[in-house]
């Protein structure tokens, strides 16, 4: 098996080698063919680990290579595989597999993407495919991981490939200022993720997942004071500061601001790394070292109020914006913060599972709006669009699925996981649950209103576009078509994992829940009613249909048809009336403007503060070039004394001598 | 096969060579002659590796003869884990510094190339001398290629460069030589290994202390004595720039470990607090001067001095710890990623140094306003440079983390708030390195003498690749590099933690 385990990152890997510097030897059908045969194979292989792991009950813990061996602390490269990482695996990996094939359609015509005096336009389509086999080399490599230092290793590269696939048309000036505001911002994030690792490594001494998390009963009590007169308990401080990394990779308020940029990069990267993969990787982290979040209040208080301002507030922007790919991102972070929710209610399964449904559903709604705007000859704008139901059925039915597991309709697998998070936020005790649990039902709603209002204005209503994007309208290539396909049925069905992965004990072993904290533990018990889990599965589904959430997603979807369809005179009523609230929307809080203004702007003034201040004028100009000039003056005055006449000369021996005999004669006498 | 004097070949063989080329001149094919001396010294420095026992801390190789006997002054020379490295850096850095070269300098190439050669002895000279007069007049006499590099092959105000150079670090040097003197009269000896365990008060601890800190501070170079690099940079060539950033910066931190560690262990950790601060200054202070630089070399020495502080900062964080946990436990963590930053810092400031010198050589500017869109024209070129970019922000899998991971962990052990400052490098570091990226990789062909490039040829490939893989290597698997310094840095911390007082 251990082979086996290799072989899934690595196989990943030789095809993004392959086809990133051979590109322009084995050509575009050589590189996607590689890359997919490698991915295909970490993704068969993943399957088998699954099969392997979840339902043969085997594990395994070991090192790969020593990294460096320093003291007493040994920096390995080496797998962990749980049930909690082959999940992930086969997410990843699945998802990646569609995402390669999606590609071959998408980036068919790339070389339009750039100017007549670029080379970059070459080789794009084989750096495409080498990129995203890298991407997933990587995240392999951080869900692997059974250490801090590869899974800082892995959180890094999963950042390095996003850089590369946002800023990847490279000519756009919106696109390089994203990448690199994309990557500056995680870095705050890793800033953080850092810090809390030197803390781990600091108190327990080691990296390696295993023997911190067996060293943490002795550091339980353990206080820092890092500012005078406060007392941090240590174990906060590490899941505080670990957190901010997660918040980075995982686009919570305030380090959101990059994920909507990021959708500069092609579409089939938004659905790979800006929705299914790498930006869960923090809730997927959170869920490894719960055994660490559950000794600390304090960060689960945190998490859950981050998360829950994250899923209500930013769904509302969702509401306003116009670009199909930005509706899907807003939704992407309203999402994000559910999952995030879901850990701070230490209902980490239920996050887990919620990043599961939700890879492949997202995935899917991102690709379906890639489908239409290939179908669009690259139109993005919304109210420009409508009534392609009819051109585009396959990509029409697969984004109806999508839309409808998003909001959480009943027997979609959103439904069940997103009810899960709900519920587990009500039966949560953590200070800040209130607060959390009613954003979360509230964002239902928004949540429904936003998707809908997304799906009648690009499939229903009157058509908006002009005449000669609407006479090339039809369905994109089987290669598009088929990943819609295939993600439409883990959308459905997934969500019917929720008896073992949430309520039964799939996740024993591997993800640690303390007993004061009784979220799950309730739905737990509420779950098992019946010994038939059909019998379970429905009662779950009558209960839903009972209950809060159901309805507001309903009344969002309802209304956004009544104003869209129906009456679009209210949504012009309402931006007139509502201007204030439409332009805060419109600015996203204006959270861009104040990075820019402060950070940005500080930064550089700081910087050239410095610069002038410091370094020429008192290093340069008062030490270094002064001390020269006062060595210069010194000199200047010694010289003139060195007259060359006799009698000055001899003036200043008569001088002399009389200041020496007077003080013989006067001064010693004193003493 | 020449076991027995080797470093002595390491030493002399280059300077011959440049003394070979001095005779020959520019006619007698200045360049391959060169080019046989470099990678002759490289591939006799490769058995200091393959032969090298990393078990226990003696130096290996051992050259021991009479040189001034009135003085006892001797011709001694060895390695230990610590030095070995640094010399292998240096042989092979020198080697791309021939090739890249070789088109590029038409004015006096054989001087040229002498100047480099005879550079690449003495350093290897400084590494590898085990009588601190012997140190002495190699550190010293480094000090005139690298001045003839930069007064000759400079740019247009290389005169103040040259100046400000020579006499920043021969002002640093001198009250050096009074300390080493002095320990003679301690010691009754110039050995090195013996003022490592001469006896020693605290004030003249102190008083050497701070005369090396000068000595190495301005080598390294630690803020607030770094303001000539910056200068010596933008007016050196190419192959100036590298060799000081690569290598000849090494020699400031691989002073302190020699030299202050060892000697002075009391004033050190008396005065660790010192260098902990101008260290940490170096970091944040430096890192923001690097962001508004407008010239690219500039910009990379700048971000230079901000790296260089985590090589002081891993290697004095021990003595917060050992005052605060009582034990010398994972202190080693920390001298292993500064000397781990050494080497690294080598291969990536040697290798933007030398991307910037792809660019100046067919732009002739380092405006980095100049530029804008260069991967449209030289893809190639922008791989490297972006891989070099990402190793000098620290990306893990490339060298640039090695060492900062390491030293940040130890940081937290002495104290959060150390940590904490360190740690801004990831933030900051980033800001300015891919800030330079985006304005002149990235974009729009920005002008026709951009829409005129091209792209890299063979021989500027093969110099960055052998970087990028070096690069690539140490990031990846860095536990050789690691193994064979290990006895010696425990050695060193055992030295620095052993008081030297009380007669």
């Amino acid at each position: 098996m251990e082979s086996i385990y290799l072989a899934i990152p690595l196989a990943s890997l030789i095809g993004a080698i392959i086809a990133g510097l051979f590109g322009g030897i084995i050509g575009r059908k050589g590189a996607h063919t590689i890359t997919i045969l490698g991915v295909g194979i970490s993704c068969l292989l993943s399957f088998v680990v699954l099969k392997h792991v979840g339902f043969d009950g085997h594990t395994f813990y070991g090192d790969v290579y020593t990294w460096a061996q320093v003291g007493n602390t040994k920096f390995a490269v080496g797998f962990q595989i749980d049930r909690l990482t082959s999940m992930m695996m086969v997410v990843v990996t699945f998802v990646s597999l569609m995402v390669h094939i999606y590609t071959i359609g998408y980036m068919q015509d790339d070389k339009h993407n750039w100017p007549e005096d670029s080379r970059g336009g070459t080789n794009s389509y084989q750096r495409f495919f080498s990129y995203i086999s890298l991407f997933t080399f990587s995240m392999l490599m951080l869900v692997m991981s059974n250490n801090f230092m590869q899974l800082f290793f892995g959180w890094e590269a999963v950042g390095l490939v996003s850089y590369l696939l946002i800023g990847f048309w490279s000519t756009r000036d919106t696109a390089i200022f994203a990448n690199m505001k994309a990557f500056l911002v995680n870095r705050v994030g890793d800033f953080g993720f850092l810090l809390g690792i030197a803390a781990i490594w600091t108190y327990t001494g080691s990296v390696d997942y295993k023997e911190v998390f067996e060293r943490l009963p002795a550091i339980e009590h353990i206080t820092l004071t890092i500012l005078p007169d406060t007392e941090w308990m240590l174990v906060s401080i590490i899941a505080i500061s670990l957190f901010v990394g997660a918040m980075g990779k995982s686009a919570q308020v305030p380090l959101h601001v990059w994920l909507p940029d990021s959708m500069e990069g092609p579409t089939p990267i938004s659905a790979l790394i800006h929705a299914a993969t790498m930006v869960t990787a923090g809730i997927f982290m959170v869920a490894r070292m719960s055994p660490i979040f559950e000794m600390s209040d304090t960060a689960l208080s945190m998490v859950l109020i981050i998360g829950a301002t994250t899923a209500f507030f930013m769904g509302l922007i969702g509401i306003v914006q116009n670009d199909i790919k930005r509706v899907v991102a807003y939704s992407t972070l309203s999402q994000l913060g559910y999952m995030t929710v879901a850990l701070g209610a230490s209902a980490y399964s239920a996050a887990v599972f919620h990043l599961m449904t939700h890879a492949f559903f997202k995935a899917l709604l991102f690709l379906a709006a890639g489908s239409v705007i290939i179908a669009m000859h690259h139109e993005q704008d919304i109210r420009k669009m409508g009534g392609l139901k009819k051109y585009l059925p396959i990509t029409y039915w697969t984004s109806l699925v999508g839309s409808l597991a998003l909001i959480g309709f009943p027997f979609f697998s959103g439904f069940f996981s997103k009810d899960l998070i709900i519920e587990a936020v009500h039966a949560a005790n953590i200070p800040g649950s209130e607060y959390a649990y009613w954003m979360v039902l509230l964002g239902v709603f928004v949540t429904a209103f936003y998707s809908f209002r997304m799906f009648f204005l690009v499939f229903h209503g009157e058509e908006r576009m002009d005449e000669h994007t609407k006479s090339h309208l039809h369905e994109p290539a089987k290669v598009v078509t088929w990943p819609l396909i295939a993600l439409a049925i883990p959308a459905v069905l997934t969500g019917y994992f929720l008896d073992p992965m949430v309520v039964g004990d799939f996740f024993d072993g591997v993800i640690h829940v303390n007993e004061n904290h009784p979220a799950i533990e309730t739905i737990t018990h509420h779950f098992h009613g019946s010994d038939s889990w059909i019998v379970n599965i429905f009662s779950f589904v009558g209960h839903g249909l009972m209950a809060l959430p159901f309805w507001l997603a309903m009344a969002g979807a309802g209304s956004a048809y009544y104003i869209y369809m129906k009456q679009p005179s209210i949504a012009q009523w309402g931006y007139d009336k509502l201007r204030f609230i439409y332009t805060i929307l419109d600015k996203k809080y204006f959270a861009d403007e104040f990075n820019m203004a402060v950070f940005a702007g500080g930064a550089l003034a700081l910087g050239k503060g410095l610069w002038a201040v410091g370094d020429r004028f008192l290093i340069d100009g008062l030490l270094v070039n002064g001390s020269a000039k006062v060595t210069g003056w010194f000199a200047s005055f010694i010289r003139r004394m060195q007259t060359g006449y006799l009698y000055h000369y001899a003036f200043s021996i008569i001088i002399g001598v009389l200041a020496i005999m007077s003080w013989l004669l006067f001064g010693a006498n004193n003493v | 096969m020449f076991e027995g004097n080797l470093l002595s070949i390491l030493i002399w063989l280059p300077i011959i060579g440049g003394l070979i080329l001095l005779f020959t001149g520019d006619k007698f094919a200045p360049r391959p002659i060169a080019f046989v001396f470099s990678v002759l010294t490289f591939l006799l420095s490769i058995p200091l590796w393959t032969d090298f026992n990393p078990v226990g801390h003696q130096m290996q190789f051992v050259e021991l003869a009479p040189w001034i006997e009135s003085f006892k002054i001797n011709y001694h020379l060895g390695v230990d884990g610590i030095s070995m490295p640094l010399i292998l850096l240096n042989t092979f850095i020198t080697v791309l510094i021939v090739i890249a070269g070789w088109e590029v300098i038409k004015h006096k190439p054989a001087q040229y190339m002498s100047a480099f050669l005879i550079m690449e002895g003495i350093i290897n000279g400084v590494f590898a001398a085990q009588d601190s007069i012997l140190f002495y007049v190699f550190f010293e006499a480094m000090l005139i290629p690298m001045f003839i590099v930069i007064g000759i092959w400079g740019g247009d105000n290389r005169i103040y460069a040259t100046i400000k150079f020579f006499l920043y670090t021969f002002f640093g040097s001198v009250f050096m030589l009074i300390s080493l003197v002095y320990m003679y009269s301690q010691a009754d000896s110039f050995a090195i290994a013996d003022f490592h365990t001469v006896k020693l008060g605290m004030t003249p601890q102190i008083l050497i202390f701070l005369s090396f800190l000068v000595a190495f501070g301005v080598k390294v170079p630690m803020w607030p004595v770094h303001t000539w690099l910056p200068d010596a940079h933008v007016q050196a060539p190419t192959g100036g720039s590298v060799i000081l950033a690569a290598v000849m910066l090494k020699i400031g931190g691989y002073g302190f470990l020699r030299f202050s560690l060892p000697m002075v262990p009391d004033a050190s950790s008396e005065l660790a607090w010192l260098v902990i601060f101008m260290s940490l200054t170096a970091i944040v202070y430096i890192g923001f001067i690097a962001l508004v630089q407008n010239d690219m070399k500039k910009l990379v020495a700048y971000s230079s001095i901000a790296h260089m502080g985590f090589v002081t900062l891993g290697f004095f964080v021990l003595f917060p710890i050992v005052a605060k946990t009582g034990s010398a436990e994972g202190t080693l963590l920390g001298l292993q990623g500064g000397m781990v930053q050494m080497m690294s810092h080598g291969f990536i400031s040697g290798a933007m140094f030398l991307c910037i010198g792809v660019l100046y050589d067919r732009m002739h500017t380092r405006e980095i306003t100049a530029y804008g869109g260069v991967s449209n024209r030289m893809p190639w070129f922008a791989g490297f440079f972006v891989l070099f970019a990402m190793a000098n922000t620290g990306l893990p899998g490339t060298s640039g983390f090695v060492g900062e991971f390491m030293v940040i962990l130890t940081s937290f052990k002495a104290n959060f708030w150390i940590a904490f400052l360190a740690a801004t490098t990831l933030i900051i570091g980033a800001a300015y390195t891919l800030w330079l990226v985006k304005r002149v990789i990235f974009g729009a062909v920005a002008n026709d003498n951009v829409a005129a490039l091209t792209d890299i040829n063979k021989r500027e490939t093969i110099i960055l690749a052998s970087l990028a893989f070096f690069v690539l290597l140490l990031g990846l698997w860095p536990e050789p590099l690691v193994h064979v310094m290990n006895d010696s840095l425990a050695h060193v911390i055992e030295q620095a933690t052993t008081s030297k007082l009380g007669n």
